[in-house]
C-alpha cells in the first residue's frame, strides 16, 4: 500500500513548460573607488525569503513592501559581499523602488558600497536565496567606463572575480570619444536638427522662390557658420552641465530638443521667417548640449578625469557631425539644381523631420504630464 | 498641390507608426499608492498548502534531521511545482534536500526527488544516474523505476523503457505497469492495443485522482493520434473530471482543439492560465487565428520569455520557443535550429511534430531525417507525423 501512495504523483513526465524560476538582477558599476549598484529582486522571492504578505491575502502591496524596506535591505546586503583587493567594501542602500520584469514585481535597491581605495581587483560573493532556492540565479552585468561584463551567480558559482584594468588616460579618452561618435549617430534628434537646418543651405532664396546656390565657397561658408554656431553653443552647455554648474529637468530638455527639431522643419517651410539659420543653431544648440550632459552622466564620469573625459566626448560628437555633414553635403551640393530638390528634399525631408519630431514632443509632454517635476 | 498632399499623408502616416514604435523603457519607481497590488502570490496564508508547508517546515526547525519530514516537505513543493508548472517550487524542493544530498552516501528518497527535479529541468542523464543510485540501492523502488522508464522513453529508449516499466510487475498495481507500458505501446504503434488495455483500467475503480489524470491523458493523447477525435474528447473529459490542476493536461487538450480549429475553446480553457509559458504560447496561437488584439500583448510578453530565459542560460523552453519561433513570429529558419537542439534532448511525438514542421517550412529536407528515421524506426502511429512525413517526401524543395 506504502508503494501505491508513493507512485500516486508523478506520473506523466513532468511539463517543461512553466513560470521563468527565480533570478535576480544586478548591475554593478565600477568607478575609482565605490560601487554603484542596481539590484532587482523578485518580490516573490523577498516574500519567500523574509515575508512579504502582511495581512496573509496572498497580495503584496506596495504598502506591505515598504514597512518591510529596512529588512529587504539588510536580508539582501547580508548575501552580497563586495571586496575590492580582499578589502571587503562597505556597502549601503540608498533607495528602494520597484520594477516589472517578465513575471512579475521586483524590489529595486540602489545601493553604494565604498571600498576605501582603487579598486583593482572586485570579487562579488553572492549568496542570496541559494538556501531557499537551489535553482537560484543572480544575472550580473558589470559596467566600468563604458564596457559591460556580463557573469551568473549559482549555487555552484556564488563568487566571481573582475579585475578592473588600470585604465591609461589613452584608452579613456579614446572611450569617451567613441561614445560621442555614437551618440551623436544614435540620438536622432539631434542628427535631425541639424540635417534640418542645413537641407536649405545648397539654395539662396530669390524673390521668394528657392533657387540652387552659384558656388561652392557660399554653400560651404553656410554650413560652416551652422555647424560652428551649434558646436560652440552645445560645448558650452555641455560642459557647464557635466561640471554641475547648471543643471535643467532632463524633460523640459528633451521636450525643448523635440521641438526645435519641429521648429527647424518648420523654418524650411516658411522660409522667410528665419533667415540667419546660424543664429537658430546657436539658440537651441544650448539645449541640445543638455541633453549630451545627460548621457555623459549616464555613462559615469570619472571623478579624477573628469576633464579628459569630457573634452574627449565633445571631441567625439564633433567627428561624428563632420561625418553627417560630409556625408549629406557632396550629395546635396550635386543633386541641388535638380527640380526636384526643393520639392522633394526639402519640402518633403522637412515635413518627415517635422512629423517624427512631433511625436517625440508629444511622448516627452506627455511625460511630462505623468510625473509631475 | 497634389504632391504636398501625398507628402503630407506619408508624414502623418510616419507620425503614427512611429508613435507606437516609440515606447519608452519602463523605469523603476516609486508607487504613489499603499493599496497598489504589486504581486499576487499562488497562494495564501490560510491555503491548506501554505498552512501544510509550515508545519513541515516548523518540524524541521525543531529537528533539522528529520529525513522523513524533509521527504514530505519536498515531496509537497515538486507536488505544487507540477500543479501550478512553477519551477520555484521545484527549486526549493532541492533546498530543502541538499543537507541530505551532501552526504557521503545520500539516502535514496533524497535521491529520488533529485532525479524528478532533474527531469524536469530536462537534465535526462543526470537524473538517470541518481535514479540508477536508488536502484542499486532498493532494487524494488517502484518510483524509480517508474520515473525511469518515463525517461528512457522521452529519449526515444524505448527498449530499456519497455525493460524498466516491467520491472514494476511485482513492484506495484496492475494499472501502474499497464499505464507504463501502454504510453509507450501508443507511440510505437500498438495503439489499438493500448486502448484496449487502458481503457479497462479507467473503468476500474481503484484509481486515485491523479492516477485517473495519468491514464485518461494517456488513452485521449493515443486517441489523437490515431485520429479517434470524438474518443479523445471523451477522455480528456474524462481527466479534466478528476478536478485537480494538471498542467501536462490543459497542454495537451489545448493542442487537440488547436489542430481542431476549436480557437474559442482554446480560449476559454486557458484563459486565466498566462503565467505558465507553455500554456500562454497555446492561448496566444488561439488568439492568432482569431485575429484577438491581446495577440500582440501575448507575443510580446512570450518573447521576452524566452530571452530572459535564454539571459538565464538554460534550455528547458526549447521545445516551446521553437514553436513559438515557427508559429508566432514566422521565422523559420530561426525556429529549426532550434526544434533540431530540442530533438538532441526529447524525441516525443511533439518534438518530432515541431521539427518535421520546421524542416517543412524551411525547405530543408535533411533536417527531417533524423526525425523520419525514428519515425520508421520505431513504427510510430500518428497521422499527423506521417502527413507531414509524407509531405516532406513529396515537396520538391
Amino acid at each position: 500500500m506504502r508503494i501505491l501512495l508513493v507512485i500516486a504523483w508523478l506520473l506523466l513526465s513532468l511539463p517543461a513548460w512553466a513560470h521563468k524560476p527565480s533570478d535576480s538582477y544586478l548591475s554593478l558599476s565600477v568607478q575609482h573607488s565605490h560601487v554603484e549598484g542596481q539590484w532587482d529582486i523578485a518580490l516573490r522571492d523577498l516574500a519567500d525569503a523574509i515575508g512579504l504578505d502582511g495581512d496573509g491575502n496572498g497580495h503584496i502591496t506596495w504598502g506591505e513592501v515598504r514597512s518591510k524596506h529596512d529588512e529587504i535591505g539588510v536580508y539582501a546586503l547580508s548575501h552580497l559581499v563586495l571586496s575590492a583587493d580582499t578589502q571587503t567594501c562597505k556597502t549601503e542602500v540608498l533607495e528602494q523602488l520597484i520594477d516589472h520584469h517578465t513575471d512579475g514585481a521586483y524590489s529595486v535597491l540602489r545601493f553604494r558600497s565604498d571600498c576605501g581605495g582603487p579598486i583593482g581587483r572586485l570579487a562579488v560573493d553572492y549568496r542570496l536565496m541559494f538556501d531557499i532556492d537551489a535553482q537560484h540565479k543572480g544575472l550580473l552585468r558589470l559596467t566600468q567606463g563604458g564596457q559591460t561584463r556580463a557573469a551568473i551567480f549559482s549555487r555552484e558559482s556564488p563568487i566571481q572575480e573582475f579585475s578592473v584594468n588600470e585604465r591609461s588616460p589613452w584608452t579613456e579618452s579614446m572611450q569617451f570619444i567613441h561614445e560621442g561618435i555614437w551618440h551623436i549617430w544614435l540620438g536622432f534628434d539631434h542628427v535631425l536638427f541639424l540635417l534640418a537646418l542645413l537641407l536649405p543651405a545648397v539654395l539662396i532664396r530669390v524673390d521668394g522662390r528657392w533657387q540652387a546656390a552659384g558656388d561652392f565657397s557660399s554653400v560651404w561658408w553656410n554650413v560652416v557658420s551652422i555647424v560652428t554656431a551649434f558646436t560652440v553653443a552645445h560645448s558650452l552647455t555641455l560642459s557647464l552641465a557635466a561640471l554641475d554648474v547648471v543643471r535643467l529637468p532632463s524633460r523640459l530638455v528633451e521636450s525643448t530638443i523635440a521641438a526645435s527639431v519641429v521648429l527647424a522643419g518648420l523654418g524650411n517651410l516658411y522660409p522667410t521667417v528665419m533667415s540667419r539659420r546660424w543664429m537658430i543653431a546657436f539658440g537651441f544648440g544650448l539645449v541640445h548640449g543638455f541633453g549630451f550632459a545627460a548621457v555623459l552622466t549616464d555613462l559615469g564620469l570619472p571623478q579624477d578625469s573628469l576633464l579628459l573625459s569630457l573634452v574627449s566626448f565633445n571631441v567625439g560628437v564633433e567627428l561624428g557631425q563632420l561625418a553627417i555633414v560630409a556625408a549629406f553635403l557632396p550629395l546635396a551640393y550635386l543633386i541641388r539644381q535638380s527640380w526636384s530638390y526643393p520639392r522633394l528634399v526639402l519640402t518633403g525631408g522637412s515635413l518627415a523631420v517635422i512629423a517624427i519630431a512631433l511625436v517625440w514632443f508629444t511622448e516627452r509632454a506627455f511625460d511630462l504630464q505623468l510625473l509631475p517635476l | 498641390m497634389i504632391r504636398l498632399s501625398s507628402l503630407t499623408l506619408i508624414a502623418i502616416l510616419g507620425w503614427f507608426t512611429l508613435s507606437h514604435v516609440g515606447i519608452a523603457s519602463p523605469e523603476p519607481y516609486r508607487p504613489m499608492d499603499d493599496t497598489q497590488v504589486l504581486e499576487r502570490l499562488t497562494f495564501k496564508a490560510s491555503d491548506p498548502f501554505a498552512r501544510e508547508i509550515e508545519i513541515l517546515r516548523a518540524d524541521l526547525r525543531r529537528n533539522p534531521r528529520n529525513l522523513d519530514s524533509t521527504i514530505q516537505l519536498a515531496t509537497r513543493y515538486i507536488e505544487q511545482g507540477r500543479s501550478e508548472g512553477d519551477p520555484r517550487f521545484l527549486g526549493q524542493a532541492q533546498a530543502v534536500l541538499t543537507p541530505w544530498l551532501n552526504e557521503p552516501m545520500p539516502p535514496p528518497a533524497a535521491l529520488l526527488l533529485r532525479a524528478t527535479i532533474r527531469q524536469n529541468a530536462h537534465e535526462f542523464d543526470q537524473a538517470l544516474a541518481d535514479l540508477d543510485q536508488v536502484l542499486v540501492i532498493q532494487p524494488t523502488n517502484a518510483q524509480a523505476w517508474l520515473t525511469k522508464a518515463s525517461i528512457l522513453q522521452v529519449q526515444a529508449r524505448y527498449d530499456e523503457a519497455r525493460r524498466a516499466c516491467r520491472r514494476l510487475a511485482r513492484l506495484a498495481a496492475a494499472h501502474v505497469l499497464l499505464g507504463c507500458l501502454g504510453d509507450i505501446a501508443g507511440v510505437t504503434g500498438q495503439s489499438s492495443k493500448s486502448l484496449e488495455l487502458l481503457r479497462q483500467v479507467l473503468s476500474g475503480s481503484s484509481l486515485s485522482g491523479r492516477e485517473r489524470i495519468w491514464i485518461a491523458t494517456i488513452l485521449g493523447e493515443t486517441a489523437v493520434r490515431t485520429g479517434a477525435i470524438r474518443e479523445a474528447e471523451q477522455y480528456f473529459a474524462e481527466a479534466f473530471k478528476v478536478g485537480i490542476k494538471d498542467q501536462y493536461l490543459l497542454g495537451a487538450y489545448a493542442d487537440f482543439l488547436l489542430d481542431l480549429h476549436r480557437y474559442q475553446d482554446v480560449i476559454s480553457v486557458l484563459q486565466s492560465e498566462t503565467r505558465a509559458d507553455g500554456l500562454l504560447l497555446r492561448l496566444t496561437l488561439a488568439e492568432q487565428a482569431l485575429e484577438l488584439p491581446a495577440f500582440q500583448n501575448h507575443t510580446a510578453e512570450l518573447a521576452a520569455r524566452f530571452a530572459a530565459s535564454r539571459e538565464r542560460g538554460t534550455t528547458v523552453h526549447v521545445r516551446e520557443e521553437a514553436r513559438f519561433t515557427l508559429a508566432l513570429l514566422h521565422d523559420a529558419g530561426q525556429a529549426l535550429p532550434l526544434a533540431q537542439a530540442n530533438w538532441s534532448v526529447q524525441r516525443e511525438p511533439a518534438d518530432a511534430r515541431i521539427l518535421l514542421e520546421c524542416a517543412l517550412a524551411d525547405k530543408n529536407r535533411a533536417a527531417a531525417q533524423p526525425v523520419l528515421g525514428w519515425l520508421n524506426a520505431n513504427h510510430v502511429e500518428d497521422f499527423r507525423l506521417r502527413q507531414l512525413a509524407n509531405q516532406i517526401q513529396e515537396t520538391t524543395f
